[in-house]
């Protein structure tokens, strides 16, 4: 297996190796890093596309009796921003920091199952591409990101999409969980306990078993709803004996836990950047761990109180209000944690430290407004109104993408080798900040006084004009501020030479302990971890360096494969195949396709599991650098 | 039989490397989650059990003496893949391929039976997938357990295949073992299945 490492070296002492060789390692590539830089831009692509649908929908929406779009377009832009935002760009995004930096802060040189990392990859792309195909094959999903039945099950062909889509992508999701949650269970560097674990990963590992437990059941539901669409079961028809509770029950009871899925990991990346440029420890990091894995507990008995509307009686409505409510106390410590470790801290306000600042109050309020709702009695004015939708977005913006930009500007030297431009940065953070708060801060009010959710328009004479006419000027704002943070990546990747340093915050925490850019293998020698931030006792009590664990030796690395793009490909011909049912007039000629797949998927899983593959090791004479890290 | 290359042969050879003990722990993650997709369907299956709408319900259709056959076919496959594993552990070769096929066999019946169950339940009773929600939600769960049972037959043939010439390596022993851990759990899933579908579908 050594000829294997010396063509590996032998590329990388080339000038420029030709394009498609290039393109051939992406497509291949099984490196968690590698893996981590394309969830970052694909997620980041359909961000960009979830925010011109957003914007799209503001416009619409900035006078009354507008008719910039019409109703049902209006619809098909609100299912495919909100599902969109949530699948295939929060959440990708946030797979890539993981997949980038969780390693890195354990010690490890990749994760447990590199090849499943790359499926995992590929698989939500191509979910993410077949859902959003079906604005080029007649009609787009329009039938809310929740997708309400018996609406979604007798919605018109775009709503297959919707669920074949997001089947797809989420069996993606589903292994990252695993892989993350093994990942961390069992190639920790040695001395790092689980309570010596940075606050990032271990708000990865709570997340990723609530994707493990909450997945399945959108798996679930989806799979009903597709049979009474395509099959025509009578799961959601009630003329059938179908009850249409069930799809409600099944999607709540995925997607609350959702809700925790992509916070968690921004909470973690807050803790990260609050503490490094605060030049503190964490305060109350032990509190920080019970409070996360309380909220993932908690997380998952409080999905009925997105149905106080549906009649569930006043004993159901009044346990689910309590639970939710009590949510708000594991928050509050970990906001107060946040407080007390920059309080006497010696702080840095770099654009990274700017939004953690900018999170906590915009959070907060986002939590507030979340204990009002979950008032059951009260509920039942706040239900379906734009107070609802200036609540989540408070916890998703204010929440999700203030830590996901705060990640951003501080692990981007790590991932990426440059350093985003400080004074951009700073554009960029207030422009957002205050583009957010001016977009969604008036929706509190237009739900007060009784805009509905999900209208395309509204009347003259309501009162809803100027509200809706600062909201849309809010969003604009935060799209200028999304183009400066455009701008600033080609900036710093076009203009700026240098490369930036290994640690270039003064950071706490293993992953700045690696050379940038970071090799292949991560560490040379897998480091001695003496403590909770192993970096800064290093610094403190060492001499900056860290100890190596093991002697230098060989590396075992696993191999790269062409086979996760071609199974991930398979199984999106056969969610393919499923859409194009209503296409054809005879159906069969779609269950070929389906066929057709599924036997794809099966001989290329059939191959992978025949075909013997040990990885390859590399000996270190060929080891870039020598030691630990830097 | 055969070693690993340093002639030393381990315990348990499943667990002798840091992926194969990786492969186990995420299999049990992969179990935990696969308990939530059957917990759901079991708990629409039985919200709509009633919603026969005139048509013959669980007590025409059910024969508890058939369902209790194919019960004893698929837990006596969990025991055969449990004796294979215990023959791979002491280096058997050739008694853990018996024990395998047997398993395959086994699990092969049990489809054989369940698909005759289903062609009854269409034929003479008229009981369609699109007949009532009791039928959806019955074939639907019935279904995805057949599923994992193809699925985990074609798994075990395909290892048997593939490491006929290799033996018990370090290698190949997760592989074995993982399967026998997915097939135990198809088994369990199935007690939950007789218990909540066909016993309480008679008494309930």
């Amino acid at each position: 297996m050594s000829t294997h490492a010396v063509k590996r070296t032998s590329v990388s002492l080339q000038q420029k190796p030709s394009f498609g060789s290039v393109l051939w390692d992406w497509l291949t590539t099984v490196d968690h890093k590698k893996i981590g830089i394309m969830y970052l831009a694909a997620g980041g692509f359909f961000f960009i596309l979830g925010g011109l649908e957003a914007l799209l929908m503001r416009l619409q929406l900035m006078y009354p009796e507008n008719t910039l779009v019409s109703g049902t377009t209006f619809n098909e832009l609100m299912t495919m921003h909100g599902t969109t935002m949530i699948f295939f760009a929060a959440m990708p995004i946030l797979f890539g920091l993981i997949n980038c930096i969780m390693p890195l802060q354990i010690g490890a040189r990749d994760v447990a199952y590199p090849f499943m990392n790359a499926l995992s990859f590929w698989l939500f792309l191509f979910g993410g591409i077949l859902m959003n195909i079906s604005w080029f094959l007649g009609s787009a999903p329009d039938a809310g990101w929740t997708s309400y039945v018996p609406l979604a099950s007798q919605a018109p062909s775009g709503m297959d999409f919707y669920v074949l889509g997001l089947q797809v992508s989420g069996a993606g999701t589903l292994m990252s969980g695993i892989n993350f949650m093994v990942t961390i269970l069992t190639m920790r560097a040695p001395g790092m306990s689980l309570m010596r674990m940075p606050m990032f990963t271990w708000t990865t590992f709570i997340a990723s078993a609530l994707i493990v437990f909450a997945f399945p059941a959108l798996t679930a539901g989806l799979f009903l709803l597709m049979f009474d669409r395509i099959f025509g079961a009578q799961f959601f028809d009630v003329a059938g004996g179908g009850n249409v509770i069930i799809w409600q029950h099944l999607f709540w009871i995925f997607g609350h836990p959702e809700v925790y899925i992509l916070v968690l990991p921004a909470f973690g990346i807050i803790s990260e950047v609050v503490s490094t440029f605060s030049k503190k420890r964490l305060f109350g990091y032990s509190s920080m761990v019970i409070a996360t894995i309380l909220i993932g507990f908690i997380g998952f008995m409080v999905w009925a109180h997105h149905m106080f509307a549906v009649g569930m009686g006043p004993i159901a409505n009044a346990l689910f209000s309590v639970a939710t409510m009590a949510i708000a106390v594991p928050t509050g410590i970990k906001i107060f944690n946040w407080l007390l470790t920059m309080w006497g801290g010696r702080i840095r306000f770099t654009t990274a430290m700017l939004y953690c600042v900018g999170f906590i109050p915009s959070f907060v309020m986002g939590g507030v407004t979340g204990v009002m709702v979950a008032a059951a009695p009260a509920d039942y004015q706040y239900h379906d109104t734009y107070f609802v939708v200036a609540h989540f977005h408070y916890t998703i913006v204010g929440g999700v993408v203030l830590g996901i930009m705060a990640a951003l500007y501080y692990w981007w030297p790590k991932i990426f080798g440059k350093k985003l431009n400080e004074t951009l940065g700073k554009w960029n953070f207030w422009l957002f900040l205050i583009g957010f708060h001016l977009t969604f801060f008036v929706q509190h009010l237009l739900g007060l006084m009784g805009m509905p959710r999900r209208v395309y328009t509204y009347l003259e004479g309501l009162g809803f004009e100027t509200g809706n006419f600062i909201s849309t000027i809010g969003a604009i704002l935060m799209a200028v501020a999304a183009l400066i943070f455009v701008i600033n990546i080609i900036y710093t990747h076009t203009r700026v030479k240098e490369i930036a340093e290994a640690d270039p915050w003064d950071g706490r925490t293993l992953e700045w302990a690696t050379e940038t850019p970071v090799p292949f293998y991560n560490f040379a020698q897998t480091p001695l971890v003496r403590g909770l931030d192993p970096l800064f006792i290093e610094k403190t009590q060492g001499d900056g360096k860290m100890k190596p664990a093991e002697p230098l030796g060989e590396i075992h690395m696993p191999s790269p494969s062409i086979l996760p793009i071609l199974l991930a490909f398979g199984i999106f011909i056969v969610g393919l195949g499923f859409c194009l049912h209503s296409f054809f007039d005879n159906k069969w000629i779609s269950y070929f396709i389906v066929f057709i797949g599924t036997v794809f998927s099966l001989l290329m899983m059939m191959f992978h599991s025949i075909k013997e593959d040990h990885g390859y090791h590399i000996h270190p004479n060929d080891y870039t650098n020598k030691g630990v890290g830097m | 039989m055969q070693s690993d290359q340093t002639g030393v042969l381990p315990p348990h050879p499943e667990k002798a490397t840091l992926e194969g003990r990786n492969k186990i722990l995420g299999l049990w993650f992969f179990i935990a989650s696969d308990v939530v997709l059957f917990a759901s369907l079991m708990g629409t299956h039985l919200a709509l059990r009633g919603s026969t709408q005139g048509a013959p319900g669980p007590q025409e259709l059910f024969h508890l003496e058939y369902v209790a056959l194919m019960t004893f076919i698929l837990l006596t496959s969990s025991m055969t893949s449990l004796l294979g594993i215990k023959a791979m552990q002491r280096y058997q070769f050739k008694q853990m391929q018996t024990w395998f096929w047997l398993t395959v066999l086994l699990g092969l019946s049990f489809l054989g039976l369940e698909i005759y169950e289903f062609y009854q339940f269409v034929i003479y009773h008229g009981l369609g997938f699109e007949t009532n929600a009791f039928a959806s939600s019955f074939y639907t769960l019935l279904g995805f357990h057949g599923a994992h049972v193809t699925f985990g037959i074609l798994w075990v043939v395909t290892l048997l295949i593939r490491s006929r010439s290799q033996g018990i390596t370090t290698y190949t022993a997760p592989k074995f073992y993982l399967f026998s851990l997915y097939w135990h759990f198809v088994d369990v899933v199935w007690v939950f299945v007789f218990t909540l579908v066909y016993l309480m579908g008679k008494v309930g």
